[in-house]
């Protein structure tokens, strides 16, 4: 395991690529419309909160940055973006 | 080698199913088709022991972060030497609906420069939500796949889909060129058509998920490793196909000759 040491919580953000149909978010936003709320667009996505540690905060994104490549994402189809703040 | 003496493995997991629709298919060709657990492989590594491995189609582990995701990030990281090592030796791979999907996340399909260290593909999430419907597929291929090379060119299988995750892609700056790829290398194996044999040009329902192309199934630049949506195992028996009792009952399904040309193929090429 890389980096043992400080402790660090990555929320973490999967959406969609523009271009790419969303069938969750029409459907949700269909829903929506018909309850009333005046909706023109809605495109779903996926959150993760990572509670981690790593040898310091260079590192912690780096690592983060490679759970997406490695598992959180689908690079095809999926753009990520996150924040990491230190717990302490 | 004889056919009695093929070994083919078919992993299960937590959630998948149709596996035993997948032995039994086997079986009743003649080969040695074992279930075993995905753990228990993990356990003895004893991947080299078969001939032929299959990934069924299913749920593994409940679809959590994408369709056939976690499945393969475990096997990657249990017994990862032990799959590319089959697949380098051009033992047969196939991977039926989550099988494909895992097969895309594991970079073994469609690995244009050998397996990929991220997927090239993905299986989207349909556009018409959930399916679960009779299609029809066409064998495309040329003879680079060799699993399905004793069916007739252009041969139309007919067997269900049910699947939510299943609309094939590539990223979309790099589309036309990757579909070149599938052409140039005869790694484009099944696309949907409709009743009249004709492609569906992404209509629904005849192309069930909204997949790029109409593409149900591709395999690998060496044709070793084919991935598909569909699943043939469902339509192996006559009395499975929709029309039985309208048009008379056959012995055969449609999916028969699927899995009788891998045994084929198998028997012949080792």
């Amino acid at each position: 395991m890389d980096g043992l040491g400080m402790k660090f919580k990555a929320f973490v953000y999967v959406t969609l690529k523009a271009g790419y149909s969303d069938p969750e978010g029409e459907t949700t936003a269909h829903a929506l419309r018909g309850l009333g709320y005046s909706v023109n667009d809605i495109r779903s996505s996926k959150a993760y909160e990572v509670t981690f540690e790593a040898a310091d905060q260079a590192k912690s994104g780096k690592l983060v940055d490679e759970m997406c490549r490695r598992l959180l994402t689908n690079p095809t189809k999926d753009d990520y973006r996150f924040e990491i703040s230190e717990l302490k | 080698m004889k056919r009695e003496d093929i070994r083919v493995l078919l992993m299960r997991a937590p959630g998948t199913n149709c596996d035993l629709e997948t032995v039994r298919a086997f079986r009743h060709l003649g080969v040695q088709a074992e279930l075993v657990h995905t753990q228990e492989v993990f356990k003895k590594k004893n991947l080299l022991d078969y001939n032929v491995l299959v990934f069924p189609g299913g749920f593994s582990y409940g679809d959590y972060v994408r369709s056939g995701a976690i499945w393969a990030k475990e096997c990657e990281y249990r017994i990862g030497p032990e799959l590319e090592t089959f697949v380098d030796e051009g033992r047969p791979v196939l991977g039926v609906c989550n099988g494909f999907q895992q097969l895309v996340e594991l970079g073994f399909l469609p690995a244009f420069e050998g397996k990929s260290k991220y997927p090239q593909a993905a299986l989207a999430n349909s556009s018409h939500g959930y399916q679960n419907r009779w299609i029809r597929m066409k064998y495309v291929g040329h003879g680079n796949c060799g699993m399905m090379g004793y069916l007739n060119p252009g041969q139309v299988i007919a067997c269900p889909v049910a699947h939510g995750e299943g609309r094939f892609v590539f990223p979309k700056e790099g589309e036309a060129e990757m579909l070149r790829s599938l052409y140039d290398r005869d790694m484009l194996v099944w696309r949907y058509v409709g009743a009249n044999g004709a492609f569906a040009e992404g209509c629904w329902p005849e192309n069930p998920n909204g997949a790029f192309h109409d593409i149900a199934g591709i395999c690998n630049p060496e044709g070793t490793v084919l991935g598909l949506m569909p699943h043939p195992e469902r339509s192996y028996d006559g009395w499975l196909m929709p029309e039985w009792t309208r048009e008379g009952l056959k012995r055969y399904g449609d999916g028969r000759a699927f899995y009788e040309s891998i045994v084929k193929y198998t028997e012949k090429r080792f």
